[in-house]
């Protein structure tokens, strides 16, 4: 009856279209990570393991493209976490008025195109007339004014700044649900104890609030591996190689048709993130129920 | 007490105003400079403009493309997210009812995309070869694949909260598979494909990278292309760049005014609920 009433071929669109865009290139790209593919030649010869040298030759721009991908990556997640968490209690505990206003304003950068976000900050960070210096100069901290995305030290940390800013009211929104989806006895019970908000934070908050921190933390975590849109835009992975991310040296390195450390660099992230799906799909998997 | 109660209230709303202001503050200067000459606009200040030079929305929309890009962009995400939508579903509902190994290494396939990379490089081979780079209908599919791991996940954890027995009596008292799924499940999947559709939109309408790894004709490029185009060629001008990304961004704005809490609840219904 099982096989009457469920027929496989209901799963043919998604496997079709997942397969044809998804699995084939995936697996294609595997066996031309070996090659020399280029857009140089129409020969494609065996190189061996000869790109994944390229890659992990200690002086490579690739591995520093990676170390800033996981850079990006980890600061992302524990900024926006952190401050989401923060807003989310804010606006469910500290403020009741006007709540929905608040969290429809900080959600408000999430709906905008990154690159339209970058193209934005691209104006309030210019050095000499952003809005973000002179701000600076008018609260007499003209000090900390910075040439944001030009310093090879700090434009990084300027763009996970812009990433933060649009990506926060996302997180937080995520959050208030699980934080209102905490069941208020456990709050009535703690206030009978006596218990102080410190407490109540970390023995009942905190606790309860896990499952949803380890989604919003996988969320952050696959963005800021792909990130690529807001490194474009802001930096385009300068000044020098001080941005390059995973995603965007793929896409120069396309661009400039060398295909076989291209699609090299492709194929090992494609095997890492294989790994990590595993870790993703567990920690999605069993909320079942809900 | 209460003095100290009502100065924590103060800190809290000085808290959510300065967060508040921090989200609108970049978004206002966009608008304001939209509205000022090239000159006033160099410095990108925060004062109005003196007499606001309406003519700059006309001059972005002749040099910018803008309208062409903006439908492109509907029929991009539009289409992308009903298919992923229609094609998940029907996934969703045979590996969720029908538990046979074969269906459980199907499902665990695909949402094991949800985590795994395109290769954009070798992808462009596939689109080569099946004719489909640089083609509108190519870009709507590819989209479409891209959301349809994520689509099934949400799908399928919804399906399993529905009784069984529902389309086993249909099939049952004689309805075909096709009937049973489509008259029985399908209304009831209401909220999870608004949750689904929701998401699928965000993400599509703001997609860049594709777009720019495969359409290389203008006619076929998204609002974000036709942007990040503009951004380069009138950098210099920052009140026409202004204008350009007021007129891209107004739209979302406007929608999601109106449609806030279905967006809202579909991003967190998305994450928290499963």
């Amino acid at each position: 009856m099982n096989n009457k009433a469920y027929p496989t071929w209901f799963a043919g669109g998604a496997l079709l279209l997942y397969g044809v865009f998804v699995l084939v290139p995936a697996v294609l790209g595997l066996g031309f990570s070996f090659t020399d593919w280029s857009a140089y030649s129409t020969d494609i010869h065996w190189v061996g393991l000869d790109n994944f040298a390229a890659i992990f030759d200690p002086n490579s721009n690739y591995l520093s493209a990676i170390q800033n991908t996981v850079l990006f990556t980890v600061a992302t997640i524990a900024l926006k976490t952190v401050i989401a968490l923060g807003l989310a209690i804010l606006l469910t505990s500290g403020v009741k008025k006007l709540s929905y206003l608040f969290r429809a304003l900080i959600f408000l950068p999430a709906v905008l195109p990154i690159l339209i976000v970058g193209v934005i900050f691209q104006s309030v960070l210019n050095p000499d007339t952003g809005l973000l210096n002179s701000t600076l100069r008018l609260i007499g901290l003209g000090g900390l004014a910075q040439q944001w995305l030009t310093d090879v030290s700090i434009a990084l940390w300027s763009v996970i700044g812009v990433d933060t800013w649009r990506g926060v009211g996302y997180i937080m929104v995520i959050l208030i649900a699980g934080l209102q989806s905490i069941p208020r006895d456990y709050y009535e019970a703690a206030s009978i104890d006596g218990a102080s908000g410190r407490q109540t934070f970390w023995h009942i908050t905190l606790p309860l609030l896990m499952p949803v921190l380890l989604v919003t933390t996988v969320l952050n975590l696959l963005y800021g591996l792909r990130v690529f849109d807001m490194v474009f835009v802001l930096t385009n992975g300068g000044p020098g190689f001080a941005t390059q991310t995973v995603y965007t040296t793929i896409f120069q390195d396309f661009s400039l048709g060398r295909y076989g450390t291209a699609t090299a660099l492709s194929s090992l992230f494609f095997v890492v993130m294989l790994v990590l799906s595993f870790f993703v799909i567990r920690v999605m998997r069993p909320r079942h129920e809900g | 007490m209460n003095a100290v109660r009502n100065f924590r209230a103060t800190v809290n709303y000085a808290l959510a105003s300065g967060a508040g202001l921090i989200m609108l503050a970049p978004i206002y200067l966009v608008f304001v400079n939209a509205l000022k000459t090239q000159t006033d606009s160099a410095t990108m200040g925060m004062e109005l403009p003196l007499t606001p030079q309406w003519a700059n929305f006309g001059t972005v929309i002749d040099q910018g493309k803008l309208v062409e890009a903006f439908f492109n962009s509907v029929i991009y995400s539009v289409g992308g997210t009903v298919l992923s939508v229609l094609v998940s579903a029907f996934a969703a509902y045979v590996l969720a009812r029908n538990r046979r190994r074969r269906h459980e290494i199907i499902y665990m396939l695909l949402i094991m995309g949800i985590a795994i990379p395109t290769n954009f490089v070798t992808l462009t081979k596939v689109m080569q070869v099946t004719g489909l780079i640089d083609s509108q209908i190519g870009i709507i599919l590819l989209y479409a694949a891209t959301q349809i791991p994520f689509s099934v996940f949400l799908i399928y954890a919804f399906i399993d909260t529905l009784p069984k027995e529902l389309d086993e009596a249909a099939f049952i008292d004689g309805c075909s598979p096709l009937r049973t799924f489509g008259s029985i499940i399908l209304p009831l999947l209401k909220p999870v494909l608004v949750t689904c559709g929701v998401l699928n939109m965000l993400n599509l309408w703001n997609e860049f990278l594709m777009p720019l790894y495969f359409l290389n004709s203008t006619r076929n490029w998204p609002m974000t292309l036709a942007v990040y185009n503009f951004f380069g060629q009138f950098q210099s001008n920052w009140a026409l760049v202004s204008a350009d990304v007021v007129l891209t961004i107004l739209p979302m704005i406007i929608i999601y005014v109106l449609a806030q809490r279905w967006i809202l609840s579909g991003v967190s219904a998305g994450a928290v609920k499963g």
